[in-house]
């Protein structure tokens, strides 16, 4: 069995990570899950362009994608936990059969419920999220363990043409919260607005 | 893209696409239902609309969500059971007052054949209720246009989740022995 949370584990620190993945991220329109991700995002910064669930877990590649559908010219990137993705894996294969060119999904993956009290998640059990992606047809599959393969995924994420799937191994900690604004109203309109929607 | 459809089966089904072409939906989530498959062939094959089937039909909800997010409309197709899958996700659309709009072909109702069915069918309406989604019924093939219009218009220009359920006897019972 994995082991996470070791002394010299190799994974990622997530807050790192998040803030790789929002380096240099232009017109970047981002999506995050309950819950981890969204203190990661927020602690990154705050914007307009980010469209954080409090709820609704499971949704997050299921609002990336009727996003990125919507608007075909941006691209949208959806960092969610891996306890999110598992509650929605069957995102994955409607997400594997529309393959949006410009869609990626980046789940950080401690293998841990981290917001709940640390249980193992069913990644830490042996449960592939890429093989779960790679089967529903989605071919830019990703494991990434380290910087510089991370640094080379969001590169990726705004000049491939094709949906991009990433699983990021995170080290299972539990950094300072930084909560954005609860109000899913706020968030909604804000984010339309720097769309330039009505 | 699909074969065009042919216009020798129009009924009512083609009052509820009018409706959505009406609307500019122009994405279509949906698991599949007999009482819907005329309809989704219709949206397959227009080239406006992206029809999307879904696993499974909380999927849509979130899929909707997105869709306003960024500027589209977004309509879903389900069957009665499938409305028991949304219930948790519908605090999405509550929440952030999502625009939502759910045409449900009923089972469980007159006619039924499969007991199994029963349960989530006649539950159905007081579920969608309890989560404040606003519901109209359509029991007449003449009443389905407009009941569709009047819901799509409340949702995107009131941002209220509404559903359009049709019932078993519009629809026709499913024959199990044929």
């Amino acid at each position: 069995m994995m082991q996470a949370g070791k002394a010299n584990d190799p994974r990622l620190d997530r807050r790192e990570a998040m803030r790789a993945l929002l380096d240099k991220r232009g017109d970047l329109l981002l999506v995050t899950g309950l819950g981890s991700t969204t203190w990661d995002a927020a602690a990154v910064g705050d914007d307009d362009r980010n469209f954080y669930l409090w709820g609704a877990m499971g949704a997050a590649a299921m609002v990336g994608l009727g996003l990125a559908v919507a608007q075909p010219e941006r691209r949208v990137l959806v960092v969610t936990g891996d306890g999110e993705m598992l509650m929605g894996l069957g995102a994955l294969a409607t997400i594997g059969v529309q393959r949006p060119p410009n869609l990626a999904l980046a789940v950080f993956d401690n293998a841990r419920y981290a917001e709940t009290g640390m249980q193992a998640s069913h990644t830490d059990h042996g449960v592939s999220l890429c093989g779960v992606a790679r089967s529903c047809g989605i071919e830019g599959v990703y494991d990434i363990a380290d910087s510089a393969a991370l640094q080379e995924f969001a590169r990726l994420v705004h000049i491939t043409d094709d949906t991009l799937f990433a699983r990021i191994a995170i080290k299972a900690d539990e950094p300072p919260r930084v909560l954005p604004s609860r109000d899913g109203v706020l968030l909604k309109n804000r984010f339309r607005s720097a769309l330039g929607i009505e | 893209m699909a074969e065009p459809v042919s216009n020798d089966d129009a009924d009512w089904r083609d009052d509820i696409f009018a409706a959505l072409k009406g609307a500019e939906i122009r994405q279509v989530g949906y698991v599949p239902d007999a009482g819907h498959s005329r309809l989704i062939e219709l949206c397959h094959a227009d080239p406006q609309i992206r029809a999307i089937p879904l696993t499974s039909e909380e999927e849509g909800i979130g899929l909707a969500a997105g869709a306003w997010l960024g500027g589209q409309r977004a309509a879903l197709l389900m069957q009665s059971s499938g409305v028991g899958n949304c219930i948790n996700l519908l605090s999405l659309a509550k929440s952030c007052r999502f625009p939502l709009v759910m045409l449900v072909t009923m089972r469980g109702e007159w006619g039924e054949f499969n007991p199994w069915q029963v349960p989530m069918g006649t539950k159905t309406q007081a579920a969608l209720e309890l989560m404040d989604v606003l519901v109209y019924r359509v029991e007449r093939g003449e009443e389905a246009g407009e009941t569709a219009a009047a819901a799509l218009d409340i949702a995107f220009n009131g941002s209220l989740a509404t559903a359009v359920l049709l019932s078993q006897r519009l629809i026709g019972a499913k024959k199990w022995v044929k």
